[in-house]
């Protein structure tokens, strides 16, 4: 297990003004997710308060012709930096579908997913059709330090590095699943370590800092795509908010915790300015900008008309068996 | 030229047909690769195909099912296999929570042609978890399709139907009747729509609806009934999900009677929906109530009580004649 050191701003070149909207973007975003919860538009939402640079950094590297993204239930941000359009993306949590309403081949971002772990081993089999046809493409699987508990990840750990496959094993160790700490959730106390048993790379990195994250995750899709297999990059971060809006933190932990974790987005913002890359003007432009696209797509989200109801019968299978048919025909009866 | 075969090689001569007319097609699971698989039903497809296309996993029957999907994304056409029955519990996550929704939850962008293979039913004195009958389980979920053939020639047409349906398939393999032959040659006839059953044999007294190894074993029943002049038609049911409501149906508004038999214990086994399903459409031709002929609501038994657990020849008679002699108070 390595730690990498984070590049400079200006190694990075043109993209940190970028990430920096896209964080922005997706820490006023995911603040107005968590009102629309209080207004009752959405039953409930699970906020990623904190973990912006993480999700940023990593969803800023795959290469939107021929990689894909498999996100779990917290993956705003990644979305964000991966070009979803975000009132699809919400529609998760404004219940209009499960999954999401984009499309996800297109979008290169595989469905929503509840289930942490499972999409693990999701990306390990799509890393096994990138290899078998020669793409070049490589797949970004996202988990957390829960998740890394599940067995699910230990087997596509283990396929994966079985067969050398293109697969970044991407970690948010954000300290905290729902109510259980690190130390009694992670053995060992590192999921990145736990990729030399697999005798792949393993590397932890400052998940505040986008760059850091942007540069591990970048440097393991280069080994995926040279064909020297997968890698497991543990970004550390951590959960400034609930769980979901129906958790209370107050509960297990002490607010004084997040001290340790200074907050990663004005962090970035205070760094921009320092190496001269951002003008305090453009900066308070970049918050109007994204001001405005947070209206936009507030607006867009209350504006979702209620999805027909029979649809609930659709794509169940790719024709609908006999069954379905009548007990759609009966459920319109029931409705006239 | 028909020829004896074994319902194994059949199932063998399936998947080389399909690894050949589709190279999207890809067959894995635990020692389906050097070894051909325990019960050597891949023997020889690493030879002739390499190893990126039939290969072995390892022993992570999630991951097998977890892959699938990945693989399915990419645009392939998975083929696993898990070894045993029993060995597909760990695996249901993926199944129920994945393979059965990915198609749903993608709004129809991410469709799951994934044909599971899996070894199933009992009949052959193996050890514990290598017996079961999982058609229930699998059958309750929406988004999957199930199917359990009965002998080599419907075991050849349903896996290529299986494998070239663009929908996931839990393809129920009865290890009893692997090395049962029967005259068949591919192609010899064209493969029913999915989703309809079977008349195995004709009869006007009862119909008796099984599938799996059960479907020749109410043959034997038939064949003993007929030397009594009782003529009994047989429904080889083969598909699960979708299940033939309507040839259920039309058999038993000719016959008035039915039995339906199965190796899974009887509580919430699969016969319920059969009776149900005949009980709604038939009613009133009905002249007894649908009887069920299932093992018993235990743990599959170890070999020696096998017998006494799955329906024999003699349960189902009785079951039979309790049909006939039904009289309405």
């Amino acid at each position: 297990m390595s730690v990498v050191p984070a590049p400079t701003v200006a190694e990075l070149g043109p993209p940190a003004r970028e990430l920096y909207r896209d964080m922005l973007l997706t820490r006023r975003l995911d603040e107005e997710c968590v009102a629309l919860q209080r207004q009752g538009v959405f039953p409930a939402y699970a906020p990623l308060l904190g973990q912006e640079a993480a999700q940023v950094g990593a969803g800023s590297v795959p290469d939107l012709s021929r990689d894909f993204a498999f996100p779990t239930y917290r993956e705003l941000g990644v979305a964000v930096a991966m070009r979803v359009d975000p009132v699809e993306y919400l529609a998760t949590h404004l219940a209009t579908w499960h999954g999401g309403m984009y499309d996800a081949d297109r979008c290169r971002f595989a469905p929503i997913n509840a289930v942490v772990g499972g999409p693990v081993a999701h990306a390990a089999g799509w890393a096994m059709g990138a290899q078998l046809d020669g793409t070049g493409g490589v797949a970004l699987a996202c988990f957390g330090d829960g998740a890394s508990s599940e067995g699910d990840v230990h087997e596509a750990m283990n396929f994966a590095a079985l067969h050398r496959l293109p697969v970044v094993f991407f970690c948010q160790n954000n300290q905290w699943a729902i109510s259980v700490p690190n130390s009694r959730q992670v053995a060992g106390g590192s999921v990145a370590a736990r990729a030399a048993g697999y005798g792949m790379p393993g590397e932890r990195v400052d998940g505040n800092d986008v760059l850091a994250v942007r540069a591990a995750v970048a440097a393991a899709f280069e080994r995926a795509r040279a064909g020297e297999g997968p890698t497991v990059v543990e970004a550390l971060t951590y959960r400034r908010g609930p769980h979901s809006t129906s958790d209370d933190p107050a509960r297990y932990r002490c607010p004084d915790e997040q001290q340790d974790w200074p907050d990663p987005v004005p962090a970035f913002a205070r760094r921009l300015v320092e190496s001269g890359e951002l003008g305090t003007a453009e900066l308070s432009e970049m918050d109007t900008e994204v001001a405005a696209e947070v209206d936009r797509i507030r607006e867009a989200l209350r504006a979702q008309p209620p999805r027909p109801g029979a649809e609930m019968f659709s794509f169940v299978y790719r024709e609908p068996t006999t069954a379905l048919l009548e007990q759609q025909r009966s459920w319109e009866e029931s409705r006239a | 030229m028909p020829e004896q075969t074994s319902m194994r090689t059949a199932l063998n001569l399936a998947l080389r047909h399909s690894l050949a007319a589709d190279e999207r097609t890809v067959v894995f699971g635990q020692d389906v690769g050097v070894l051909g698989g325990v019960f050597r039903v891949t023997d020889g497809l690493q030879a002739e195909f390499g190893a990126r296309r039939v290969f072995d996993a390892p022993l992570a029957e999630s991951a097998i099912v977890g892959t699938s999907v990945g693989l399915a994304m990419h645009g392939f056409r998975p083929v696993p296999e898990i070894q045993f029955d029993g060995f597909a519990y760990p695996a249901v996550d993926q199944l129920v929570n994945q393979v059965a929704r990915m198609h749903y939850r993608s709004r129809g962008r991410l469709p799951m042609p994934i044909t599971l293979r899996l070894p199933s039913f009992g009949g052959i004195r193996a050890p514990e978890h290598h017996g079961e009958s999982l058609e229930a389980l699998f059958a309750h979920v929406p988004g999957l399709k199930v199917v359990a053939p009965s002998g080599p020639g419907e075991a050849y047409r349903l896996l290529r139907q299986a494998i070239a349906d663009p929908d996931p398939v839990v393809f129920l393999e009865p290890k009893s009747r692997y090395w049962d032959k029967e005259e068949f040659a591919p192609g010899q006839r064209p493969a029913d729509p999915v989703g309809t059953c079977r008349t195995v044999r004709s009869g006007r007294h009862c119909t008796l609806v099984s599938w799996g190894a059960m479907t020749e074993r109410c043959r034997q029943v038939a064949e003993l009934a007929a030397e009594d002049g009782v003529q009994l038609e047989v429904l080889d049911l083969r598909w699960l999900k979708p299940l033939d409501a309507a040839g259920l149906a039309e058999s038993v508004q000719r016959t008035r009677r039915a039995v339906v038999v199965h190796e899974a214990p009887l509580t919430a086994g699969l016969g319920a929906e059969v009776s149900a399903l005949i009980t709604e459409r038939c009613f009133d031709a009905l002249r007894a109530p649908v009887q069920r002929v299932g093992g018993y609501d235990v743990p599959t038994p170890a070999g020696e009580l096998e017998d006494e657990y799955l329906p024999s020849i003699d349960r189902i008679l009785t079951a039979v004649q309790q049909t006939l002699e039904h009289r309405r108070g």
